[in-house]
């Protein structure tokens, strides 16, 4: 299938949008919009594998690749490998539900629903990107539309966290254009192509440069240590869906891009920086930890708690082993569907009782049973229940890490290990406040439980959960071999035999 | 013989045209409705741009003074459009005015200036067009007649420019004693780093830094351009500044090639003193026009980032660039010119809650701004990135570092403006605004630009072909 559908449709979505009169009709299409991207993803995947089972061994498949800026060697090529494939999957089903849940939005709503569907072709084009230069391009494309939504729709201090969150990720971007034109200008021909750079690594020397500049530009992005401050404000004054999508899809396009950019393209520079990235990442999974013990508000539980969820998947990309990136892969995939599913818990219950702080909130099972259910089981697998996709993904990255050796990397992950205790602590303690507990106020009890569209968003993704949580072997399936070409040039010295 | 002549000087004679036979008018006739006139103007304008298309040809007038070749004919083609959106967007505010045919006089005169100015090869000429279009402009500046704050704007710039031109003029006379020539061709050849060579250099890169507002030769810029109409404000910030980048591409990479590393130097501090000043005094200003005036230096800050690299594509880099913020800042004063003619408002706490009234205007501005600051997917993020990738091509890797964080400081002052009129209440926001044919117009052309020029490389890669393809000196 020709991956430019990914993103036609949503930009021919958003322009069908504009015609519309009412919000009524707006959100009829972006919600029509939204299944055609996810059927459109599951068609991507379902080809996906059947090129993979009829023996096509290409490291990327449905590849493209046109001439854009033909005088500075600028190209628009597009091709998924595993780990595209499971991102995108992953950004259908958060924005399906992130329309599914923001239903009522009739505050301008069509602008509202414009920029979701906006925000998502820039997730798309990043995913499918093979061209630093596209890369970088739909990177940026999604940091307006987050701002106007934070800054439009969002509650508290919307307008300091709307701009927060641009200016340290434009930062972010700015380092990350330091790397690209490094390696543009040291490669064998200048050029952006990431196959082309890949197969032809630049100097040693200049990958000591300049890799600290991607890793860290696309590592604040994805909550790295002590670039995470834009998370917590970013996340809390988020409206519902925005908040969705930042911490499901936009945290990810960090990761991703640490690995895709950083990891694939400068492996030797990986390998010397590897135990700075541990140790950041690990500073962030205990702090987040700890953090997140302190907070009284739902949402900043919640983000916090992605600071520290989001270590594992630098842990997991620092580490350099086979396993340990597969685990950051699947930790990228199975956080997006339990943040998103715990953001979508915690709209719910804020736009009821206009509250998030657990002091105010008790008993709401008796109350509303099914969101009840939604958020322990959003809870649980944060702090990975087996059965549940967090377990999966942490177990492999706890797996992946060990085989890494050195007294300072297994120490590393019994710290990160031993974080999940501190998990459970505050998620323990808020769940059995929220849902268990005395009702905290009287006039609670006659709240209503979910709408048919805010169950349809909690079961797809809890469905997302389960599947990955229940039978994992797709997935790994499907990402460990990109995992293993990531690494091709870096992790074989480092992996037990 | 007089067909070349014809041929070759096609632009600037059909705008001489235009100009004498807005002057037959003005004389001939007694009352004309200023709609009649404006509609007349904005059709002779069309005209002018579309000429300026048709048959471009290469060749030199007048003894080598007067060149033109397949750039300098596009270089004046995107002064044309420029003009044009810039007519166009006035007529709310000229609708009203007592003189409108003085207006168009002045205006065309110093476009034809600016023309003449490109097409020179000669110091002495291109000395005459900078002043044949600065002269015109100072009175232009003065336009808003019972405004003081105009008057003092035109004092401002008469007397600045007068002092710049002096600078340029003593050192074009010293690169004259050094040299014996003032022709382009011949002072390539006879340049070499000599203490004379190097003063008069510095001279007339002051001069070029006073017309493009470069730190430290900014100090007029915010007053006038506060002080003048905002139709004069947007020519001066778009057109005069880019007719000057313009040349400065071919002087400072073929007149002075023989200098390039002294001029590397002097570019590299002045684009990164013109980039910090620009941006941090563009933090705080409350007067919407002051803000656009600090952001446009700003901007200078990153063309002259552009100006370090190489020359093909460092020229090509400056030159997409200007057609780029063309569109992006003719975007921007459009909304304000139409804000200002319509209420007079022109603070930036006034554009709150503007999107409730106006949100076409309000979507028109922010992209404009979002264009400014380099996001994608409008033009201004692959012109900066141009720019800023030329400049890396020289392994100039302090001033691209330098440059990405200003782009964060410089989002940060154009979020506020959107956050203003997106985010925040006010209890008596601007009212609703009739947008008239012509400056709806002049804002679609400019949104269009905005998208078409970066996502389509043709525009590119056709001026990159312009340069490369440009015949030496």
């Amino acid at each position: 299938m020709s991956l430019n559908l990914l993103l036609v449709w949503p930009l021919l979505t958003v322009l069908v949008m504009l015609a519309a009169k009412t919000v009524r009709q707006t959100r009829v299409l972006a919600l029509m919009g939204a299944v055609c991207q996810l059927l459109l993803c599951a068609v991507l995947l379902y080809s996906y594998q059947a090129e993979r089972a009829a023996g096509n061994t290409a490291a990327f498949l449905f590849e493209e690749n046109h001439s854009w800026y033909a005088a500075l060697q600028i190209r628009y090529h597009i091709g998924v490998d595993g780990m595209s494939v499971a991102m995108i999957l992953l950004t259908a089903v958060v924005v399906l539900a992130g329309v599914l849940v923001s239903w009522r939005q009739t505050v301008l709503g069509r602008e509202f629903f414009f920029l979701l569907m906006f925000l998502s072709v820039g997730a798309y084009g990043f995913f499918i990107s093979l061209d630093l230069f596209t890369l970088f391009f739909f990177l940026e494309l999604a940091v307006i539309p987050k701002f106007l939504l934070i800054g439009i729709w969002g509650s508290g201090q919307k307008n300091y966290s709307a701009m927060k969150l641009a200016l340290l990720l434009m930062g972010g971007s700015a380092l990350i254009f330091v790397g690209l034109t490094g390696l543009y200008f040291n490669a064998a021909t200048p050029g952006f192509d990431m196959t082309v750079l890949a197969a032809h690594p630049v100097s040693a020397a200049t990958q000591r440069f300049f890799f600290p500049f991607l890793f860290a530009g696309f590592g604040i992005f994805t909550a790295l240590f002590p670039f995470h401050t834009w998370v917590p404000d970013g996340h809390s004054s988020a409206p519902t869906a925005a908040s969705m999508f930042l911490a499901g899809i936009s945290m990810k396009l960090g990761g991703y891009g640490c690995l895709r950019a950083a990891i694939w393209l400068m492996p030797a520079a990986a390998q010397e920086y590897s135990w700075v990235i541990v140790l950041l990442a690990t500073i962030a999974i205990l702090y987040g930890a700890f953090a997140t013990m302190m907070q009284t508000d739902l949402k900043y539980i919640n983000a916090y708690s992605s600071v520290s969820h989001c270590g594992f998947v630098l842990l997991g990309i620092g580490m350099l082993t086979k396993t340990a990136v597969t685990g950051a892969i699947l930790q990228m995939v199975s956080h997006g569907l339990m943040t998103a599913l715990f953001f979508a818990a915690i709209g719910m219950v804020y736009d009821r009782t206009h509250t998030r702080l657990v002091s105010r909130l008790g008993g709401l099972l008796r109350i509303m049973p099914f969101m009840s259910i939604v958020f322990v089981v959003a809870g649980l697998c944060s702090l990975g229940l087996p059965g549940l996709s967090g377990f999966v993904a942490e177990m492999t990255v706890f797996m992946g890490a060990w085989q890494r050796q050195g007294m300072g990397y297994h120490l590393a992950t019994l710290a990160a290990a031993a974080s999940i205790v501190v998990t459970a602590v505050y998620i323990l303690r808020a769940v059995g406040k929220v849902i268990m507990g005395p009702v905290a106020a009287g006039e609670h009890l006659s709240l209503k439980d979910a709408s048919w569209n805010e169950r349809l968003a909690a079961i797809l993704l809890l469905a997302g959960i389960i599947a990955i949580g229940f039978a994992p072997g797709w997935l790994v399936g499907l990402t460990e071999p990109s995992a293993g070409h990531l690494l091709q040039q870096t992790g074989d010295v480092l992996t037990p035999h | 013989m007089m067909n070349v002549f014809f041929i070759l000087l096609k632009q600037e004679l059909v705008l001489a045209v235009i100009l004498f036979l807005l002057l037959m008018i003005k004389l001939g006739s007694k009352e004309r409705s200023n709609t009649s006139t404006l509609t007349l103007v904005q059709v002779l304008l069309l005209v002018n741009l579309a000429a300026g298309f048709i048959m471009p040809a290469t060749g030199s007038l007048f003894g080598g003074m007067f060149v033109t070749d397949a750039l300098i004919v596009l270089e004046k083609n995107i002064l044309n459009l420029g003009l044009l959106v810039v007519s166009m967007m006035a007529w709310p505010w000229l609708l009203r005015h007592k003189h409108v045919t003085e207006f168009y006089l002045l205006l065309l005169s110093a476009t034809l200036g600016m023309f003449f100015m490109l097409s020179s090869h000669n110091l002495l000429m291109f000395y005459l067009g900078l002043e044949m279009f600065t002269i015109p402009l100072a009175a232009l500046a003065n336009f808003d007649l019972d405004r003081k704050t105009s008057g003092e704007a035109a004092m401002k710039m008469i007397i600045s420019s007068a002092f710049s031109s002096g600078l340029l003029l003593f050192g074009i006379s010293l690169l004259y004693g050094a040299t014996g020539t003032l022709q382009y061709g011949e002072l390539s050849q006879l340049l070499h780093i000599t203490p004379l060579v190097l003063f008069g250099f510095v001279l007339v890169m002051a001069g070029f830094g006073f017309k493009i507002s470069a730190v430290p030769f900014h100090l007029w810029t915010a007053d006038v351009y506060e002080g003048a109409p905002v139709a004069v404000t947007a020519y001066l910030s778009v057109l005069s500044k880019g007719a000057v980048l313009f040349v400065l591409v071919p002087v400072l990479y073929k007149v002075f090639a023989v200098l390039a590393i002294p001029a590397g130097h002097a570019v590299f501090i002045l684009a990164v003193a013109t980039m910090i000043i620009g941006n941090l005094f563009a933090l705080r200003q409350q007067n919407i026009k002051r803000f656009l005036a600090f952001s446009s230096i700003a901007q200078v800050g990153f063309i002259l980032a552009g100006l370090s690299g190489q020359a093909d594509t460092g020229g090509t880099a400056v030159i997409y660039f200007v057609l780029v913020y063309l569109f992006s800042n003719l975007g921007a004063f459009g909304v304000v010119a139409l804000v200002s003619a319509c209420s007079g408002k022109e603070a930036v706490d006034d554009y709150k809650g503007f999107y409730r009234t106006n949100p076409a205007l309000s979507w028109v501005l922010a992209l404009s701004l979002f264009s400014l600051a380099g996001i994608p997917p409008l033009a201004g993020f692959f012109g900066k990135f141009f720019l800023l990738l030329a400049a890396a091509g020289k392994g100039n890797y302090t001033l691209v570092i330098v440059a990405a964080l200003n782009m964060v400081v410089a989002l940060y002052y154009y979020l506020r403006i959107v956050r203003a009129m997106f985010m925040e209440d006010n209890a008596a926001p601007i009212a609703r605004i009739r947008i008239g044919p012509a400056p709806g117009l002049a804002l679609v052309i400019c949104v269009a630009g905005m998208l078409v020029t970066g996502l389509l490389s043709g525009a590119y890669e056709y001026i990159y072909r312009l340069v490369t393809a440009q015949a030496p000196l």
